[in-house]
């Protein structure tokens, strides 16, 4: 996966966002909007919980089976007409695309909304070998309009309003219409013109997936608008960029997942358009269908048992919609294709914790918690979190940080030498203003009271007050 | 029952008032409250700042000091679920630690769940006559699953006047060290929950975490607000004699 050249780490990348008045607005309008409505259609369901253990569970099991359900793909995909492709991580995986494109004397490629090619970096691979990839969901095309990077899973643009679009739109797109507004179906009309020429004349589409079945060799891919039904169906040559992660044992698998996932991540009760494939079909659709399955990261971080649980993710971002920490900061800030909380964990797993962003992004999260409870697959985000913050603490070499926790555990350690510094805090007050309230303090603890008032410490201690009046020692 | 106050270091350092409240609660209830002296952090910032090697020792006396109580209860839900999440964690590889983890930790309460779960009461019989409105910080409400347990008391508390705040269940941007390694965000939600209380016309702020509300109440204080925050166990302690 790309490491943004240059990027900051997070708190960094995070104080930019949080000035900028537009892109809070649109955050808060946009994330507010969806998590009202998501809480919406799952309180609908009365066994939500059962499915969400469901979900977990089914993933759980394909994981930990990986290597047998991953050799049954391959053999009915291979069954039924298609070819299987093996990459071990994203140049590997960018590679084999690419000569498959040339192999079908391509020079234009149309892309359904997918994940796993953002994780390789595809369309700039493609590009330096003189490929043109064209995105054609709408969120995706705004993206690449604008050069762009996305900023959600679901909805990559979300941080643009329709005004910034139709300014967008008029500057960069040859083919819009004179008159061009910001009246958001205008802007899907444009945008489907734009298009239509595209899917009309593509050889070659380029997709990932959703899931995986192992059980039929079927991949699906769940989308709102029909630009993927149309990649999937047009052109003669299809190509799936799918990470092994993404399987399911069996069609009875997939009801359930089916069921969590338009809920949790466009908050309907079902999704637009599903498209179901098994190879090829003589006569309909693609004639060449290539399957790429792509490790890039992820039989390491199974390899982790408690960091594993982040490879149950169907990227349904409502972990992102309901993150105050994200609404705030914005998708670009976590310096990955992945945003939010599931990017905070899986970035630094596939990627490692190498770079300032990924060793940074375990602790871009005040641990609330809230990913926790809407994640339809039961991630426990607050736990992997701490997990790689104790990875990253043993990694880094932050020794004035060190020599500040050691020394803090020592003092907190001994209820002894608790009750002494109690006895100096306590002291301290004497020096606080008249106003009871500290006002400045010395850098680190500066990054509080830039923006908050201290409290002024107590005259005495409760384990001094509790000796003081209920006999006993301190 | 023989019940152990864990006050949390926080607590114990710059908020006595709260650990004063609860013993006087839980006295005016009719229980005998002991306080282990033994006791000193629960190693919760060491744990979720990545210092594990720091945290065991600290999540080793807790097991000390607190062995044998039949109820621990605690003025901060955060420490409390540190104790039942995490401490099995740092005792991993030590049977004998891990033992001591598995029979105390369950024990550990927040105070508003004891006393409506344990001791079964609502009307604890306080008076506080002032416009309050409840913060539910996120390790009560995620972790240590309060429920509605403080909205019953607060409604018990005579003279009191529960208002609603809004987008309540959202994070105050406390987070341990978060308020200081990520400031900027961290002073960004402090400021969307101060204009929530602004919004619900509080004039206390409560909650059942010292630290989420020494955050809050940092804000409050810095931008003059005239809202003053305070613990639930404080509230819930008041009686019409010592206003």
């Amino acid at each position: 996966m790309p490491t943004y050249v240059g990027m900051p780490s997070f708190p960094d990348a995070a104080k930019k966002a949080v000035a900028d008045s537009q892109l809070r607005r649109n955050l808060t309008h946009a994330t507010t909007a969806i998590r009202t409505k998501r809480q919406r259609v799952v309180s609908e369901l009365d066994d939500w919980e059962q499915l969400r253990q469901a979900g977990k569970a089914i993933k759980d099991h394909t994981l930990a089976n990986l290597d047998t359900y991953l050799l049954r793909l391959e053999e009915n995909v291979v069954k039924a007409g298609g070819h299987v492709h093996w990459a071990r991580d994203a140049d590997e995986a960018n590679a084999i695309v690419t000569r498959l494109v040339q192999d079908a004397h391509a020079d234009t490629v149309v892309k359904v909304k997918s994940m796993a090619t953002q994780e390789t970096g595809l369309n700039e691979a493609l590009a330096a070998s003189g490929i043109r990839a064209i995105e054609t969901d709408l969120a995706e095309l705004i993206v690449q309009l604008g050069d762009d990077r996305p900023s959600h899973i679901l909805v990559p643009a979300i941080h643009k309003n329709r005004a910034e679009i139709g300014e967008l739109f008029r500057r960069t797109m040859p083919d819009a219409p004179d008159g061009l507004t910001d009246d958001p179906p205008q802007l899907a009309a444009a945008a489907r013109t734009h298009l239509r020429h595209e899917f009309l004349n593509a050889k070659v589409g380029i997709s990932g997936a959703n899931f995986a079945i192992a059980d039929s060799g079927s991949l699906v891919v769940v989308e709102s608008e029909g630009n993927g039904r149309m990649c999937l169906t047009l052109p003669d040559t299809l190509i799936s960029v799918v990470g092994v992660e993404k399987l399911l044992p069996s069609w009875q698998d997939l009801e359930v997942f089916l069921a969590l996932l338009p809920r949790s991540s466009t908050a309907e009760r079902m999704n637009p358009y599903t498209t179901i494939w098994s190879g090829i079909t003589a006569g309909d659709g693609p004639q060449n269908f290539h399957l790429v399955l792509i490790d890039n990261g992820r039989t390491a971080t199974l390899a982790d048992k408690t960091g594993r649980q982040a490879l149950r993710c169907i990227r349904c971002s409502a972990c992102l919609n309901v993150c105050p920490v994200y609404e705030r900061a914005g998708g670009h800030a976590y310096g990955s294709p992945y945003p939010g909380p599931i990017g905070a964990i899986l970035s630094p797993q596939l990627r490692g914790i190498g770079s300032d962003i990924d060793a940074s992004l375990p602790f871009a999260s005040s641990l609330c918690g809230a990913c926790y409870e809407v994640c339809p697959v039961a991630i426990n985000i607050p736990e992997v979190l701490v997990e790689l913050r104790a990875r990253s603490v043993e990694n880094q070499h932050h020794y004035a940080e060190r020599t500040v926790f050691s020394l803090a555990a020592f003092m907190l350690r001994s209820p002894r030498r608790l009750a002494a510094a109690q006895r100096a805090t306590s002291f301290g007050r004497h020096f606080v203003g008249r106003s009871g309230r500290i006002r400045r303090l010395p850098p680190p603890l500066s990054a509080w009271t830039d923006t908050r008032d201290a409290p002024a410490p107590p005259p005495e201690s409760f384990r001094a007050w509790w000796a003081r009046t209920r006999g006993g020692t301190e | 029952m023989r019940i152990g106050l864990f006050v949390t270091c926080l607590t114990d350092t710059m908020f006595p008032d709260t650990g004063k409240a609860v013993v006087t609660l839980l006295e005016r209830l009719g229980h005998q409250v002991e306080f282990p002296a033994g006791q000193s952090c629960c190693g919760q910032m060491h744990f979720n700042s990545g210092y594990r090697r720091e945290a065991a020792p600290m999540a080793r006396g807790f097991a000390t000091a607190f062995k044998g109580y039949d109820a621990i209860v605690t003025p901060s839900a955060s420490c409390g679920a540190m104790v039942r999440e995490y401490h099995q964690v740092l005792a991993e590889g030590d049977a004998a630690f891990s033992r001591d983890v598995a029979e105390i930790a369950p024990r550990v309460h927040d105070l508003a769940t004891f006393l409506t779960g344990v001791l079964g009461v609502t009307d604890v019989g306080a008076y506080f006559p002032h416009r309050v409105t409840y913060h539910p910080t996120c390790h009560s409400l995620r972790m240590m699953h309060v429920g509605d347990a403080p909205y019953r008391l607060l409604r018990a508390v005579r003279g009191l006047e529960l208002v609603d705040l809004p987008d309540a269940e959202t994070c105050c941007g406390f987070g341990g060290t978060f308020a200081v390694k990520n400031a900027e965000v961290s002073a960004a939600m402090c400021a969307d929950k101060v204009a929530a209380i602004r919004q619900s016309r509080a004039e206390v702020v409560c909650a059942g975490d010292n630290s989420c509300l020494m955050h809050i109440g940092g804000s409050l204080s810095r931008t003059r607000t005239g809202v003053r925050t305070m613990h639930l166990a404080e509230i819930l302690a008041s009686t019409g004699d010592n206003q």
